[in-house]
């Protein structure tokens, strides 16, 4: 849990922060009609980043960060017999070794998509703010406006999915490695990649069951 | 005392284990010896449950292994202690926590309990004061040894050694090798050990099984292996020339 949770709060910080920054001159570059109120500037990035940014990019920084560890360390622990040293003292190693990784992702990622979406929303304030594409009042009146709390739910709901994946893929790459040095790498490599299409095909699959 | 008896093991279409057949009786070393490939380690998975053979029977004391379910196996297996080739230490934990690990795992020892037998394995392998040394501080032959003092740690009945001097200078090879029988004689341990050092076969080899190509070829002591004529063994025992000139003082 420390390292899943703790261990990501930087990078999961400044990606948020950044990305709703961008999102907001984007959102802002792109809103140029005298018509549309500049409140849907902060609207639409409270949407985007709930729904769809912050689950998803936390969850595929995520994998390449956690994935990648959890991969090479099972592998490791493959190669170099370590596992089978569990298993002849009568340790069910799936279940000392995986299991704890799981409900370490289930539960600390939806901690960090949560964090991820305050992050995000402030980063928009902070960044549509100090280019001066939208006032302080106009974003705050557009993330306040129309709120669904049930976007919440579904960002939770992604949350907990990829969780599961980001633990579970790596370990079973990690667990069934055969060889060396060279096959634990790859593993890692597979464990990321399998990881992200993972994330993004639940991704569509739970907003299409859940919107 | 474990017996197998016509233990076969392939992988595809390539037959590792032809039928092998053998006692081991407790108190003595017993060596499983072989050329590479010759199917050895397999033969030893097999008897401690990494493989699952597909055919034969292992037995443990009158206890057939093979056919246990999952928990019956558990509890063979907290009497089994294992040397690994590359020692197995977990990375992430002090030699102390390596060593106290099955105790903590099986046992409700308190932890002044754990520590003390953790300090008497290690006494007992010649490592005091290493307890807080992490496995990557330690050189090859110390690994063997916490190795070894994590495989006693429970007290197990039975020993598996696998290529116990791989990697180790011949000086350090007999320190192990010594250890190994000490602990056997002592705890009175069925003690399987594969190897292909000759000086542990003519050192500790007081029950041999040679194996070439997946099946048995001959079995008999450490005094009896210079004496034999079955041609593979001879080829393995005495494959250098320094060997075949020593041949004739055995």
């Amino acid at each position: 849990m420390n390292f899943i949770g703790v261990g990501s709060l930087g990078l999961i910080a400044i990606i948020s922060t950044f990305i709703g920054a961008v999102m907001t001159l984007q959102i802002a570059f792109q809103l140029v009609s005298d018509f549309i109120p500049k409140t849907i500037i902060g609207s639409v990035n409270r949407d985007s980043s709930i729904l769809e940014l912050s689950p998803t990019i936390t969850a595929i920084v995520l994998a390449g960060k956690i994935g990648s560890a959890i991969s090479s360390e099972i592998g490791t622990m493959r190669v170099s017999e370590q596992i089978d040293a569990l298993e002849i003292m009568g340790i069910n190693s799936p279940g000392y070794l995986i299991l704890p990784k799981i409900i370490a992702g289930i539960t600390m990622v939806p901690l960090l998509v949560i964090m991820s979406m305050f992050l995000s929303i402030a980063g928009g304030y902070l960044g549509g703010t100090l280019s001066g594409a939208v006032s302080p009042s106009e974003y705050i009146e557009g993330i306040t406006t129309d709120f669904n709390p049930y976007t919440i739910v579904v960002a939770l709901t992604k949350a907990f999915v990829f969780g599961f994946i980001i633990t579970s893929v790596p370990a079973y790459e990690g667990f069934y490695v055969k060889g060396g040095a060279l096959e634990v790498a790859q593993a890692s490599t597979r464990a990321v990649v399998v990881s992200c299409i993972s994330i993004l095909v639940c991704d569509y699959l739970v907003t299409q069951l859940l919107l | 005392m474990i017996e197998i008896q016509d233990i076969r093991k392939s992988f595809g279409d390539n037959d590792v284990l032809k039928g092998i057949s053998g006692t081991f009786e407790a108190g003595v070393t017993n060596l499983i010896i072989g050329g590479s490939g010759s199917g050895k380690s397999t033969l030893l998975k097999c008897m401690v449950g990494l493989h699952r053979p597909e055919d034969g029977i292992v037995n443990y004391d009158g206890r057939e292994f093979t056919s246990m379910n999952f928990e019956e196996k558990i509890e063979i297996r907290k009497e089994i202690g294992m040397l690994f080739q590359g020692s197995a230490l977990f990375d992430s934990m002090t030699v102390e926590d390596n060593i106290m690990f099955p105790l903590n795992m099986f046992t409700e020892q308190s932890v002044s309990e754990k520590l003390d037998r953790a300090n008497f394995c290690l006494e007992r392998v010649n490592l005091e004061g290493k307890n807080k040394l992490y496995p990557a501080e330690l050189s090859g032959g110390m690994k063997k040894r916490v190795g070894i003092a994590r495989a006693i740690a429970m007290n197990p009945k039975y020993l598996f050694v696998d290529e116990p001097n791989s990697g180790l200078d011949p000086k350090t090879s007999i320190v192990i090798d010594e250890l190994i029988k000490e602990l056997t004689e002592e705890y009175n341990t069925t003690t399987i050990v594969v190897t292909h050092d000759m000086n542990s076969v003519m050192g500790i080899g007081d029950y041999i099984l040679f194996l070439h190509e997946g099946k048995k070829f001959w079995e008999g002591s450490n005094k009896e292996i210079a004496h034999t004529d079955v041609e593979e063994l001879n080829d393995f025992v005495f494959a250098s020339r320094f060997m075949k000139a020593a041949k004739g003082k055995f």
